[in-house]
């Protein structure tokens, strides 16, 4: 079947899709999208995280044909052209990045956090990362980040 | 495999008259998990993801009708004045990506035993309003559920709504799970108390081959609060009455040993949640009538 669905703005279509295939990997084999990762297929590990009509979901879980029509969100569309997003600028400089392969889906769900939250205590900062999985971190780092952001943003919304 | 996206709930029905064998997805976070596994292979999917008529809730007369496919994060955020003990409960499904998408009726749907929807679903007495193109009828939430994984629904059925009273009393919901997060309960435990009706709601999920209510300890509890007058002048609850509801709620489970938990550690944890949720309900019932008085 044929997929039309927005993704970062941009409208895609995709053919040939089997009615089957989840959203995650039509974004990442056949729109070239690979920044959302694949490590579990069941909803478990958050790797996979985008939003879908503004709405942080797992991608694994969703259709393809679930998303004809709507708008989803990767983590490829949170900078601003070369000018990385502040919970990305956190990641990078706190070390909440080692192997990588969480971080496209904790940066969706960090994002969320703050465009909900601006200024969530540890405690919703867990409860809203709580499903997403690192193996490498330890997480503490991640949460370094979550503050980090939380305060850049202030400072520019001040500015 | 064909994909049907009806735009209309008559339309969704009229598919799945034609199609018995669609599989239908909502929030599909229990529907992919089997296609990626390729555990499941059906002819057809049918999306309800484009039907706004479930997406809805509304209340007439102090009844709640809550579409099927309003996400668990709708629930918690629209309802939790309202319907308290199932908010509590949509609380701990999966993570907040899970309860962006998972939703009431797939719950029904899938009909898990450790569904975390249904002990406060029974709790609450509700009822299940499904349709096909043969009409509607409503399944009692105590008759929804007729085996492990399975349901009262015949093959061209869909869940539409389920319809329950805003909360008159205290409710809650308990779970025990081996992290605070991102689990199959190992037992749940809701617990509901109807001042107007002078009932008890009880739900066990986890416990039993399917969620079910503990009748004995609910009867037990009601009368005891009656005969007592407690109902009207709330007083703190004797041990021995929190102890009974305790053993009560215990003998209604029946749980299997399972990777998550043996049998015995499930009527140890259900006897423990039961009176829990005692003390928790009847200390808002109590300071709440202090307050009124
Ligand atoms: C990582 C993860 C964690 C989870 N954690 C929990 C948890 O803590 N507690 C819990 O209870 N569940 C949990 N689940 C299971 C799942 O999220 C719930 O069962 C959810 O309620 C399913 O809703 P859905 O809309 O996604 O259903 P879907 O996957 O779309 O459908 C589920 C079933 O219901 C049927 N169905 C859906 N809608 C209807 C309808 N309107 N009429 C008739 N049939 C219908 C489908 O055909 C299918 O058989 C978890 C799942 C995952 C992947
Ligand atoms: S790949 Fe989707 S949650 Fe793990
Ligand atoms: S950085 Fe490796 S899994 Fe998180």
């Amino acid at each position: 079947m044929r997929v039309n669905v927005t993704v970062n703005g941009r409208s895609h279509q995709a053919d040939d899709v089997w009615e089957g295939e989840s959203l995650l990997y039509m974004l990442r084999e056949r729109l070239g999208l690979p920044g959302s990762k694949n490590a579990c297929e069941q909803g478990e590990c958050g790797s996979c995280t985008v939003y879908l009509d503004g709405v942080p979901a797992c991608a694994c879980l969703v259709a393809a044909g679930q998303a004809e029509g709507r708008d989803v969100g990767t983590v490829e569309g949170l900078a601003d052209g070369a000018q990385l997003d502040p919970v990305q600028e956190a990641f990078v400089e706190t070390g909440a990045v080692q192997c990588g392969f969480c971080t496209p889906g904790l940066l969706v769900a960090a994002h969320d956090l703050l465009e909900r939250d601006p200024r969530p205590s540890d405690t919703d900062v867990r409860e809203a990362l709580a499903g997403n999985l690192c193996r490498c971190t330890g997480y503490e780092k991640i949460l370094d980040a979550v503050r980090l952001a939380s305060d850049r943003r202030a400072e520019r919304s001040q500015a | 495999m064909d994909f049907l996206r009806p735009t209309s709930w008559a339309d969704a029905l009229a598919a799945k008259a034609e199609h018995p064998d669609a599989l239908v997805i909502a929030g599909g976070t229990d529907v992919m998990v089997e296609l990626n596994f390729d555990q499941r292979r059906p002819p057809a999917l049918l999306d309800l993801g484009g039907v706004v008529d479930l997406t809805g809730w509304d209340v007439h007369d102090g009844r709640i009708r809550l579409g099927a496919a309003v996400p668990y994060a709708r629930v918690i955020t629209e309802l939790g004045d309202r319907l308290p003990g199932l908010a509590i409960a949509s609380r701990t499904v999966g993570s907040p990506q899970i309860r962006n998408r998972g939703t009431v009726g797939g719950n029904l749907g899938s009909a898990s035993p450790a569904g975390d929807a249904h002990p406060p679903l029974l709790a609450c007495g509700a009822d299940v309003e499904v349709c096909s193109v043969r009409g509607t009828r409503t399944v009692s939430i105590s008759e929804f559920f007729t085996g492990v994984k399975r349901n009262a629904l015949e093959p061209d059925e869909l869940v539409a709504a389920v319809h329950l009273d805003a909360a008159s009393g205290p409710q809650q919901f308990s779970k025990v799970g081996t992290r605070n997060a991102m689990v199959i309960a190992v037992c749940t435990f809701a617990l509901a108390l109807h001042p107007r009706e002078r009932t008890v709601g009880t739900g066990l999920g986890s416990a039993a081959p399917t969620p079910r209510r503990a009748t004995e300890a609910e009867q037990f509890l009601a009368e005891e609060l009656a005969d007592t007058g407690r109902w009207d002048v709330p007083t703190a609850l004797p041990d021995s009455v929190n102890g009974k509801f305790g053993d009560l709620a215990a003998a209604a489970a029946a749980p299997i040993d399972d990777v998550r938990g043996s049998s015995d550690y499930r009527k140890h944890a259900i006897r423990v949640l039961a009176r829990r949720t005692l003390g928790w309900t009847w200390n808002d019932y109590c300071a709440g009538r202090q307050q009124c008085a």
